[in-house]
């Protein structure tokens, strides 16, 4: 509620209702486009008299479309969102808190990681110059490739469950946090370095006092992207994994048994979860920086 | 007219001080020559035309930059040892506050980095806000204040450590005219109570003549010492006399070694 009060107030309310009707407005007409050529398949062999309210009706209602329409995900959502309990195996709830707990645990590791491998190139010449090269080639392994490796490797030497899945997640995670994080702790200018020289600051000080606070605006624009990152890590990850449960997995089924509407579920629970952490993340950035700022929640 | 310095006494001592910086299309030859010694308690401009190695003078006194030729002492030692012992402090040509911490918090910078305690902190803090009379704004973070300042915090943050030499690469370059003239009587008040010595890097002539106990006139590529005027003003001075016929004459030598160093540069 306080959030659309707070639409109202910034008068963006309307733009966003107008983008979301629209929206609703082109998926009902895709849901007909798309399902049109199997109904009329059918009426033909058939031979019923048909017009388009009568396939607009028909492509709305089907058992499996080749695009549900949005009711038709709703009513899907609702029995498995609110109706089920949330400890149950065909809840959402279960799954998305399956695929929530390993996006937040490799999202820790990987802004760890990231921060740690940072300071390492800021400070050692000889990481940056061998490091870098490495990094950005880790991303251009196709994650899903590899995820599965990591997910047999890392179980054929017993770790399984929760882990695997994160180290997927910190794989794609730590990589905007690196390159943040070292563009933040080379952010000072050279006049503050020079600075803290004619006060004979130790190196520890420089850090503590000066690239550090200088790096947080850089780090949170980092976050940012990195927490919706885990959440496609954690959902690759549980592809493979079909029978252990998360958002992935539920997609794999969806698409194992031709389920559409069950897929289109899970893929608006995965966004409704990356969204909210999206969000989290920004709120925490506002307050980092206000405090950081004074009471000014802007970029240093 | 040059004053002739003890050199083992002296606080910045140079002979034949050269600098070459190495650049991508060649050497630039920012100091050439320099003699200079600054004796303890005197108050010393240098002017001279942009980019004629005041700053990088300034730098090298201050083992910020290192020289490539001749020798320098600062205190009777290198540079580096001087540096380290927290010799000087340093004003540099912009504010360089920290844009997350407050003017208090700014202030309190070097002394929480050179270990100084707490309550001695908010002590000097406060003591040297007011001298720049910003008691009131310790507060406020440097994007509300003024550019002017700006600057004044970044020199109550440079006065707060208490050097015995004080480095100052046009602190005043960027103020107003009004501003400038109060911080000049300010600051000559300071020095004459306290005995500091200053370095005081200036283009305008009537400030340099106005505060100084010497004026060290430089000439570009290569930078180097074209006069050395000692200015024998009465010790307690006010600004009006910027229209005596002594301090017009001391001003007249300065403008007379800056078109030098110029006709110099056209050759
Ligand atoms: N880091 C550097 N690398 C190469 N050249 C430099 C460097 N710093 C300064 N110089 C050159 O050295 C010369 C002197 O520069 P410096 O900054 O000392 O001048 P300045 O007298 O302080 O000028 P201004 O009055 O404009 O501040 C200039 O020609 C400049 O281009
Ligand atoms: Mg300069």
């Amino acid at each position: 509620m306080t959030m659309i009060n707070r639409l109202v107030h910034q008068g963006t309310f309307l733009p966003v209702l107008t983008v979301v009707a629209s929206l609703i407005v082109i998926w009902y007409a895709g849901a007909v486009y798309l399902n049109s050529t199997q109904l009329i398949d059918r009426y033909q062999k058939k031979g019923v008299d048909w017009d388009i309210s009568r396939l607009a009706q028909d492509a709305w209602k089907m058992e499996r479309p080749v695009l549900p329409a949005p009711h038709q995900v709703g009513v899907e959502l609702k029995k498995t969102v609110i109706d089920k309990r949330v400890t149950s195996k065909r809840s959402l709830v279960y799954h998305a808190g399956i695929t929530l707990s390993s996006s937040l645990l490799g999202f820790a590791l990987g802004t760890l990681l990231g921060i740690a491998l940072a300071i390492g190139i800021v400070y050692v010449t000889t990481l940056d110059r061998s490091l870098m090269p490495w990094i950005i080639a880790s991303q251009t392994v196709p994650i899903l490739a590899l995820a599965p490796m990591i997910i047999v490797v890392l179980g054929s030497i017993g770790i399984t469950g929760l882990f695997p899945k994160s180290v997927i997640s910190m794989y794609l995670c730590f990589f905007p946090v690196v390159v943040g994080m070292v563009k933040g702790l080379r952010s000072p200018e050279p006049i503050l370095i020079d600075q803290m020289r004619t006060y004979s600051a130790s190196p520890t000080q420089i850090f503590f006092k000066l690239r550090l606070p200088a790096s947080i605006p850089f780090l949170f624009a980092s976050l940012k992207v990195a927490i919706a990152l885990s959440v496609v890590g954690a959902i690759v990850a549980e592809l493979p994994t079909g029978g252990q449960g998360g958002l992935g997995a539920r997609l794999l089924t969806g698409s194992y048994y031709g389920q559409i509407t069950m897929i289109w579920s899970a893929l608006i629970v995965a966004s409704v979860v990356s969204a909210l952490l999206v969000t989290a993340v920004g709120r925490l950035e506002r307050i980092a920086l206000r405090k950081l700022n004074g009471g000014q929640a802007v970029a240093v | 007219m040059t004053q002739t310095v003890q050199p083992g006494s002296a606080v910045v001592h140079t002979a034949n001080l050269s600098l070459e910086f190495s650049t991508d299309d060649g050497p630039v030859h920012a100091l050439s020559n320099i003699n200079l010694d600054i004796a303890p308690g005197e108050f010393i401009s240098l002017i001279g035309p942009s980019g004629c190695g005041k700053t990088t003078l300034l730098r090298v006194i201050a083992d910020l930059e290192t020289h490539t030729g001749g020798e320098i002492q600062v205190n009777g030692v290198s540079p580096r040892e001087a540096r380290e012992s927290r010799a000087y402090g340093y004003v540099f040509q912009a504010p360089a506050l920290y844009p997350w911490r407050t003017v208090r918090r700014n202030v309190m910078l070097p002394l929480e980095i050179m270990g100084v305690s707490r309550p001695e902190r908010e002590a000097r803090c406060a003591q040297y806000l007011d001298l720049v009379n910003l008691g009131g704004f310790e507060n406020k973070y440097p994007w509300q204040l003024s550019g002017g300042m700006q600057q004044r915090v970044s020199i109550a943050r440079a006065l707060s450590v208490e050097p015995e030499l004080l480095l100052m690469d046009e602190p005043f370059g960027a103020l107003d005219e009004i501003t400038r003239d109060h911080l000049n009587q300010q600051l000559l008040e300071l020095w004459r109570k306290t005995g500091k010595t200053v370095v005081f890097v200036t283009h305008s002539i009537p400030e340099a003549v106005f505060l100084s106990s010497r004026v060290v006139v430089m000439s570009p590529r290569p930078g180097q010492v074209i006069d050395d005027i000692s200015c024998n003003l009465p010790g307690e001075r006010t600004l009006d006399i910027r229209e005596t016929p002594e301090f017009l004459e001391i001003a007249h030598r300065v403008r007379e070694g800056l078109k030098a160093g110029h006709s110099y540069d056209d050759d």
